[in-house]
């Protein structure tokens, strides 16, 4: 197996999950209901630790250490989405993002649980369990809201167009893309896509919202590939500021 | 963690006037018994009054509280911190949902309790007014602060209202997690580098005065809470608190090779209590009614998120709505 299509893909996967993490858990103390605060809380720690878990393996493929590529990295060092570095914005919007990463990335969980890579496929069938929760809970959010006052629904209605081209962002190709199917690592982008437009749709169907034509919408790629919107850097340089007081300290 | 020092209003004999005497009796009875009083049993209204407030304040610090080590979660550094700081903050959060429950159990609901924290009406902990300028402070918080939440928190859980003191009791189980993070968190920098070292010693610093008023006014300003103390409302007076944490926490300091600000604390051998420099009350009573450094910004942050959150609380109530039952 071509290691180095491995690394970029737990890239991928561990980056997307640590920038996530640091959107949700933004959360904390400004929820619209204190259930939620808790809930986007959960999440967070959730997201950082499989971060955590996908750094892990790559340090095991010779990469540094875990907090080393988590937070001295530069912007055009990550290989997340741009949908998850984008700012929280309104409830509505980080409960749209919420939505349509989580049920994409369960997903991704559910076919690398069965990845002829077995280091992914470990771990992947350990978090999916977790994701599953996530979905859960995005899906019952859009569901309650979706179908509630005028507001809400021209709200989630708003943050659904506005979210649509970063979520087709992140089915993004690899440049290792072929090899990682025909390896069996998992089923490629345009499978998870595919499944993804699926579910989403089944979801979407019970409410007041509209999933516009996805395919009259342009895709924001880039991110796989280290291209980022201005909102990547600052959050990195914040996870970073205290590393920086003194690089030689242990925390 | 809590916000220590309740501030309780003065009873007067004339507020029990109107109680029916032998209901009164029946009910003092059962806290002498050490019976726990339920939300349906009778109680006397100045009870659930002052019940109400200290729940309420309780819960309104915990929310509060949660903001100046919030800010740190982005910033800790690295996966261990950042990890045992988030599941930290989203305790406290969990802690405010479990107590505006228990202070809903009297009668007043949350919606109107958040509405009197962010009108000013309600008070919280006065510490939460100070600021967390570096992560050093936010270690000194989730450490002293912490601890001397439990210190207060473990005696308000002997108190006679059973869904506080139930409430309590989870709490208090997970603060002591708390006390060894922010512990942890401190060795760490008070062992370190020099740099770790100086960032630590600064936030003791500034943090100090704030501890020290912690647990309230000394019990020589405060107002007459027999009554309190007889219905086990209040369990323990304010500078029983502040000798017990000064007991249990100085040498722990010391111990780090920290000093503490104050050239007067030293333990009295013959008396066993400890004397140091009287905090600042005028200042206490300065920033608890709105002055201090931080208020009008904990307030503003508090009222945005309500602000935004409320289209999402009146979708909720919206009976159009459809109850969606989870899958799992």
């Amino acid at each position: 197996m071509n290691e180095q299509a491995i690394k970029d893909l737990l890239y991928k996967l561990a980056d997307d999950q640590l920038i996530l993490g640091h959107r949700n858990s933004e959360w904390t103390g400004f929820g619209p209901i204190l259930e939620e605060d808790i809930a986007f809380s959960s999440m967070a720690q959730d997201k950082i630790g499989h971060s955590l878990a996908f750094y892990t393996l790559l340090q095991e493929l010779g990469e540094a250490e875990p907090d080393t590529v988590a937070f001295t990295r530069n912007a055009n060092q990550f290989h997340n989405s741009q949908l998850v570095e984008l700012p929280n914005g309104e409830y509505d919007f980080s409960l749209i993002r919420h939505f349509l990463y989580d049920n994409a990335e369960i997903i991704r969980f559910e076919m690398l649980s069965q990845s002829s890579y077995e280091p992914i496929a470990k771990v992947a069938t350990k978090l999916k369990g977790e994701v599953k929760y996530h979905v859960l809970h995005a899906n019952t959010w859009i569901k309650n809201l979706g179908t509630s006052t005028e507001e809400a629904i021209l709200r989630l209605q708003s943050s659904l167009n506005e979210a649509l081209p970063y979520a087709l962002g992140m089915f993004e190709k690899s440049k290792f893309e072929q090899e990682l199917i025909d390896a069996g690592v998992y089923a490629g982008e345009e499978a998870v896509k595919a499944e993804w437009l699926k579910r989403i749709t089944a979801v979407i169907e019970k409410t007041d919202l509209k999933l516009p034509d996805l395919e009259s919408i342009k895709p924001k790629f880039g991110g796989r590939y280290g291209e980022h919107t201005e909102h990547l850097q600052p959050l990195l340089d914040e996870m970073a500021e205290v590393f920086k007081i003194d690089p030689t300290a242990e925390w | 963690m809590y916000g220590g020092g309740n501030v309780f209003e003065a009873t007067k004999f004339d507020d029990l006037q109107t109680e029916d005497p032998a209901k009164l009796a029946e009910f003092e009875a059962r806290i002498a018994r050490g019976e726990k009083i339920e939300p349906t049993d009778w109680m006397p209204e100045l009870y659930r009054k002052q019940l109400i407030r200290m729940i309420e304040q309780h819960a309104h610090s915990e929310i509060i509280g949660a903001l100046p080590e919030g800010t740190w979660i982005t910033r800790a550094p690295g996966f261990r911190r950042k990890m045992a700081q988030m599941a930290k903050v989203q305790d406290e959060v969990g802690h405010a949902q479990l107590l505006y429950s228990a202070a809903e159990t009297l009668g007043k609901s949350r919606e109107q309790m958040l509405t009197d924290l962010i009108n000013g009406k309600s008070k919280y902990s006065n510490v939460f007014n100070y600021p967390a300028f570096t992560w050093a402070d936010s270690n000194i918080i989730s450490w002293l602060i912490d601890a001397g939440a439990i210190v207060n928190q473990m005696a308000n859980a002997k108190g006679s209202y059973g869904p506080y003191s139930r409430a309590l009791e989870r709490i208090c189980a997970e603060e002591a997690f708390h006390l060894k993070y922010g512990h942890d968190a401190v060795v760490h920098m008070a062992t370190g580098t020099p740099k770790q070292r100086e960032m630590i010693q600064a936030a003791l610093n500034r943090w100090w005065p704030p501890i020290m008023t912690f647990f309230g006014p000394s019990d020589k300003m405060s107002t007459h809470t027999e009554t309190l103390v007889r219905w086990k409302v209040k369990m323990a007076t304010n500078d029983e608190c502040r000798q017990q944490f000064l007991d249990m926490y100085v040498p722990k300091i010391w111990e780090l090779g920290l000093t503490v600000p104050d050239p007067n604390l030293k333990k009295n051998m013959e008396t066993g209590q400890w004397e140091y420099t009287e905090p600042d009350w005028d200042e206490f009573k300065r920033v608890i009614n709105g002055d201090g450094p931080c208020n009008a910004e904990r307030l503003a942050v508090r009222r945005t998120a309500e602000e935004r959150g409320a289209w999402v609380r009146r979708a909720l109530l919206n009976p159009k709505a459809k109850y969606v039952k989870p899958l799992a």
